[in-house]
C-alpha cells in the first residue's frame, strides 16, 4: 500500500505538471481540446491525491509499522478515532493533508464551472495547478509520508523491517478537538487558494468587471468560515488541553492562523466597495494575493519551525521551499499586475468621511495594521537577528497593547459601518440610526461602573458590545416591522422572513452578532483569577465563591494510557454543587504524560481545575484552579458566526411573505408583496 | 483634495498611535535570546536584559529545594547553573537530558534565575532505528510551565 500511495502521488505530480503546461498551451492556442485535456488532467491530479491520502489512512488502520510516518504517529492501542487524526499529526502527513483538502476545492471548482466562464477557467486552472505542483513537490520529493523503515543489510542492499508497535500519537493531540481543529484550519488555509486563483486568473485574462468577485464570494465565505472555526477550535483546544487556563498566548503558530484571517476579513469587506462602487480594484487583488501568501506563510511557520527555532527546538529545511514559493507567487503576481494594471482603474472616489466607503476603508486599515503588528511581532526574532545580530522576541504585552485598541475600534465599526449610507450620510440619519443604541450603550456602561467594574478596556468593550447589539437589533426590528405591517405575521417570523430575503445582509449581521459575543468573552479576561495550592486528601482551597475539597485520588488504567485522577468536591457559597475530576494521563507508548482539565462552565464564568503535577519539594499533588469569567461566550459566538455564514450562503428568497402555514395568509396583498422588498432594502443594502 | 487630507490625517493618527503602543509593548516584553556561551561574554546593560537561554539538562543535576529547583544547562561545551523560582510545576517533559528553554535574568554571581521553563524530550525518536524522520518538529511535543507569556 505504501508503494501504491507513493506511486499515486508521483502520478498526481505528473498530471499537475500536465495541467499547468497544457493549460498554458490551451490559453495560447485556444484549442478547445487542449482546454479540455488540461481540465481533465486537473481532475486526475485531484483523484490521485485522494487515492494517495486514502492509502495513508489505510496504512494507519492496518497498523503498518514498517512505514516511518505510521511508526512515529500511531500505535496498536490507539483508538480508531485518533488513527484518523494521526494522519495530520506530523510534517509529512500534514502536507499531504494540505494537498488533499486543496484537491477537494480544486475538484469542486473544476466540476462546478466546467461549462461556464470559458474565458476565465483555463487561467484559473493553470494557477490552481501551479499551487498543486508546489505541494506535490513537497509530498513527493521533500517530505514523503510513505518512507519505509530500512536498514542496510548484507551486501549493501536495504532490508525493510517492521516494528512490533508504533511510538504512539502525541498525548496533547489525543483529544477530540484535535481531530476536527486541523481539518478546519487547513480548509481555511487551502480555501483561500480559490479566490486567489480567480483573482490572478482574472488579472491575467483581463477578465471583465467584477465577475471574479461574484464567482468567488461563496468560496471565500466558506474558506473564511473554516478559518474562523479553526482558530476558535484551536483556542478551545489550547484552553481545554494545555492546562494553562488561557485560550490565546500569541504563540507563533496561533498568530500564523490569525494572519490570513485578518486579511481575509478585510477582503470580504472591501470587495463590497468594488461590487457597489467600482472602487479599490487594485487593493482587492493585492489583498487576496496577500491573504493567500499569508496562508502559505502560516503553513510555513507551522511546518518549518522557522520561528520556534528561536525557542531552540528542532528545525527543518522545508522552510526554504516555502520561501521560494512565496517569492515565486509574488513575482508572478507582480508581473501580472504590471502588465495588466490599466484594467484595474477605479471608477469612483471617496465622497465623504462619514460614509459606508470610509467605514470599509477604516475597517481595512485596522485589520491590516493589526496584521502587520502580529506578523512583525511573530517574525521579530528573525528580523532582529538580521538587523542587529541579536535574536529578540516580543511577548504578550506587545501584542495586547496594539491589538486590544484595534479590536475595539473594529468592534465600533461593526456597529456603525453597516448603517452608514454609501457616498454620504446625513446628520439626520445618523441621529435616527445611532441615537438609541448610543444611549443604551452608555447606560450599560453606567450600570457596569455602579457595579464596580473599573477595567478600562473591558468596560469600553462591553459598552461597545451593547451598542453594536442595539444597532443590529434595531435593523432587524425595523425591517421586521415593515414586513409585519404588510403580512401581520409575528415579529419573529417577520424577522426570519426578512433575513431570508436578503441573506447576505442579514446573515452578515448575524456574523457580526457572533463577533460581538466573542468580544464579550474576551472582555472577561481582565477579571481572571487563579490560585495554586499543594493539596492533601481532605484539604481544601478557595477561589472566588468556590471552595474545592480534595476528597480522594485514584488511578485507573485505560487502553492507551493510565490516568491519575483527583476527586474534587466543589462547593459554591458553602453549598455542595458538584464533583470535578481533573486527571493526569500517562501514555506508556511514548513515555509522555498529559493533563485532562476539569471545567465547570457557565455563562457567567468557568471554574477550571488542573491537576498541575507534584510539588517540587514534597511530591504533594498540586491543584491550579482558575476562575475565568465569560469564556463560554467566545465559543457561543463561534457557533453564531457559523450560523450567520451559512445564512449568507443561502440564496435570497423573493417576495414570499408568510413563513409557515400557521401564519396569517399573506396572499391578500399583492401590492404589498411587490413593494415590500424595496421598502426593506433601505439606503445601503448589504 | 481636502477630503484626501482628512483621510490622510485619520489614517496617520491611527497608524502613529499604534506604532507608539507597539513601541511601549516592545520595551515591556522584549527578550534576548542567547546561547550559553554568549551569555558569559555579555557586558554591562546587556546583562540586565530579560533573557532566554536554551540548552540540555545535565543528567543528575536536577535538585528540588524548597521554593526553587536548581539544575544545570549545557550547550556548546559550556554549562550554566539555573534556579527555577516560578510557582508552576515543571512540565513533565523536563527530565535529565531534555532540551530546556529558560526565561528570566542573570543573577550577580553568573547563575541564571528562571521564571519559566519549557522542555522537550530530546530523544523521542532516537530509539527508533535509523530511517524514522528526525522531526515531528513543531508538533506541540513541548511542554511548558506558564505558557501564558510565551
Amino acid at each position: 500500500m505504501d508503494v501504491f500511495g507513493s506511486f499515486a502521488l508521483l502520478l498526481a505530480f505528473v498530471c499537475a505538471v500536465y495541467a499547468l503546461l497544457g493549460g498554458i498551451a490551451a490559453i495560447r492556442t485556444r484549442h478547445p481540446l487542449l482546454v479540455k485535456s488540461a481540465r481533465q488532467a486537473g481532475l486526475a491530479t485531484c483523484g490521485l491525491i485522494f487515492v494517495a491520502t486514502g492509502s495513508l489512512v489505510y496504512l494507519f488502520f492496518s497498523d503498518s509499522y514498517w512505514v516511518a510516518y505510521v511508526v512515529a504517529h500511531s500505535n496498536r492501542d490507539l483508538s480508531t478515532f485518533y488513527k484518523v487524526a494521526a494522519l495530520w499529526s506530523g510534517q509529512e502527513g500534514s502536507l499531504l493533508f494540505w494537498s488533499f483538502l486543496l484537491a477537494i476545492y480544486v475538484f469542486s471548482v473544476l466540476i462546478a464551472y466546467r461549462n461556464k466562464n470559458g474565458e476565465l477557467m483555463p487561467y484559473v486552472g493553470v494557477v490552481l495547478a501551479g499551487v498543486q505542483i508546489f505541494f506535490l513537490t513537497l509530498n513527493n520529493f521533500v517530505a514523503s509520508p510513505f518512507k519505509v523503515l530500512a536498514t542496510p543489510g548484507a551486501n549493501g542492499a536495504l532490508d525493510i523491517f517492521t516494528r512490533a508497535d508504533g511510538n504512539g500519537l502525541n498525548p496533547l493531540l489525543q483529544y477530540p478537538e484535535m481531530v476536527i481543529h486541523p481539518p478546519n484550519l487547513y480548509s481555511g488555509y487551502t480555501g483561500f487558494t480559490i479566490p486567489f486563483a480567480f483573482a490572478l486568473g482574472a488579472l491575467l485574462a483581463r477578465y471583465p468587471g467584477e465577475k471574479w468577485i461574484h464567482l468567488t464570494r461563496k468560496w471565500t465565505m466558506v474558506a473564511w468560515c473554516f478559518q474562523t472555526v479553526g482558530i476558535l477550535l484551536g483556542a478551545h483546544w489550547a484552553y481545554a488541553v494545555l492546562g494553562w487556563g488561557g485560550y490565546w498566548g500569541w504563540d507563533p503558530v496561533e498568530n500564523a492562523s490569525l494572519l490570513p484571517w485578518l486579511t481575509g476579513t478585510a477582503f470580504l469587506h472591501s470587495v463590497m466597495m468594488q461590487e457597489k462602487r467600482g472602487m479599490m480594484k487594485v487593493w482587492n487583488v493585492w489583498l487576496v494575493i496577500l491573504t493567500f501568501m499569508l496562508c502559505i506563510t502560516g503553513t510555513m511557520l507551522t511546518r518549518s519551525g522557522v520561528v520556534s527555532s528561536v525557542h531552540a527546538f528542532a528545525q527543518s529545511s522545508i522552510g526554504n521551499w516555502f520561501l521560494g514559493f512565496l517569492a515565486l507567487i509574488f513575482v508572478v503576481c507582480f508581473a501580472a499586475y504590471l502588465k495588466n494594471r490599466d484594467y484595474l482603474k477605479s471608477e469612483n472616489q471617496l465622497d465623504s468621511m462619514i460614509s459606508r466607503e470610509s467605514s470599509f476603508l477604516f475597517n481595512n486599515l485596522i485589520l491590516l495594521v493589526s496584521c502587520v503588528a502580529v506578523l512583525s511581532g511573530t517574525l521579530f526574532p528573525v528580523f532582529s537577528e538580521w538587523l542587529s545580530g541579536s535574536r529578540i522576541s516580543v511577548g504578550k504585552p506587545f501584542f495586547d497593547k496594539v491589538n486590544i485598541p484595534l479590536g475595539l475600534i473594529l468592534l465600533f465599526l461593526t456597529g456603525v459601518g453597516p448603517l452608514l449610507a454609501w457616498r454620504k450620510t446625513s446628520a439626520e440619519s445618523l441621529k435616527r440610526n445611532f441615537g438609541w443604541p448610543l444611549l443604551t450603550g452608555l447606560a450599560a456602561g453606567a450600570v457596569l461602573f455602579v457595579l464596580g467594574v473599573r477595567e478600562f478596556y473591558s468596560v469600553v468593550c462591553l459598552i461597545l458590545c451593547v451598542f453594536v447589539t442595539a444597532t443590529i437589533s434595531m435593523e432587524f426590528f425595523r425591517g421586521a416591522r415593515v414586513i409585519r405591517t404588510r403580512s401581520g405575521a409575528s415579529y419573529l417570523s417577520s424577522a426570519v422572513d426578512l433575513t431570508m430575503r436578503n441573506t447576505r445582509r442579514y446573515g452578515g449581521y448575524i456574523v457580526h452578532m457572533g463577533m460581538v459575543l466573542i468580544f464579550v468573552g474576551l472582555a472577561g479576561a481582565a477579571f481572571n483569577l487563579d490560585v495554586q495550592k499543594e493539596m492533601q486528601v481532605g484539604s481544601s482551597m478557595q477561589i472566588g465563591r468556590y471552595n474545592l475539597l480534595l476528597q480522594s485520588m485514584d488511578s485507573k488504567p485505560e487502553k492507551n494510557y493510565t490516568a491519575q485522577r483527583m476527586i474534587v468536591e466543589v462547593m459554591r457559597d458553602g453549598r455542595p454543587m458538584m464533583m470535578l475530576y481533573p486527571e493526569r494521563r500517562f501514555f506508556p507508548a511514548n513515555q509522555e504524560s498529559g493533563t485532562m482539565v476539569a471545567i465547570y462552565s457557565t455563562l457567567r464564568e468557568d471554574l477550571y481545575v488542573v491537576y498541575a503535577g507534584q510539588s517540587p519539594e514534597n511530591e504533594a499533588p498540586v491543584i491550579h484552579a482558575y476562575l475565568n469569567p465569560l469564556v463560554k461566550w467566545i465559543w457561543l459566538g463561534g457557533v453564531v458566526v457559523v450560523l450567520g455564514t451559512i445564512v449568507t450562503l443561502l440564496p435570497n428568497r423573493r417576495a414570499v411573505l408568510a413563513l409557515s402555514g400557521a401564519q396569517q395568509p399573506a396572499v391578500a396583498h399583492p401590492l404589498a408583496q411587490s413593494l415590500a422588498p424595496s421598502v426593506t432594502l433601505r439606503e445601503g443594502h448589504d | 483634495m481636502q477630503k484626501r487630507v482628512k483621510f490622510g490625517v485619520g489614517i496617520g493618527v491611527i497608524v502613529a498611535a499604534m506604532a507608539a503602543l507597539a513601541w511601549l509593548g516592545y520595551g515591556e516584553s522584549k527578550t534576548y535570546y542567547h546561547t550559553i556561551a554568549e551569555l558569559q561574554t555579555l557586558q554591562g546593560a546587556a546583562r540586565s536584559h530579560r533573557l532566554r537561554v536554551g540548552g540540555t539538562v545535565e543528567p543528575g543535576s536536577i535538585r528540588r529545594l524548597s521554593g526553587r529547583v536548581d539544575f544545570v544547562l549545557q550547550g556548546e561545551g559550556k554549562s550554566l547553573p539555573v534556579s527555577y523560582v516560578g510557582s508552576d510545576p515543571l512540565p513533565d517533559t523536563f527530565v535529565d537530558n531534555s532540551q530546556a528553554l529558560v526565561e528570566g535574568s542573570l543573577a550577580r554571581n553568573g547563575s541564571f534565575v528562571a521564571e519559566q521553563v519549557q522542555a522537550k524530550c530530546a530523544s523521542k525518536y532516537e530509539a527508533a532505528p535509523s530511517a524514522a524522520p528526525p522531526s515531528g518538529s513543531a508538533d506541540a511535543a513541548s511542554g511548558s510551565a506558564q505558557r501564558s507569556t510565551m
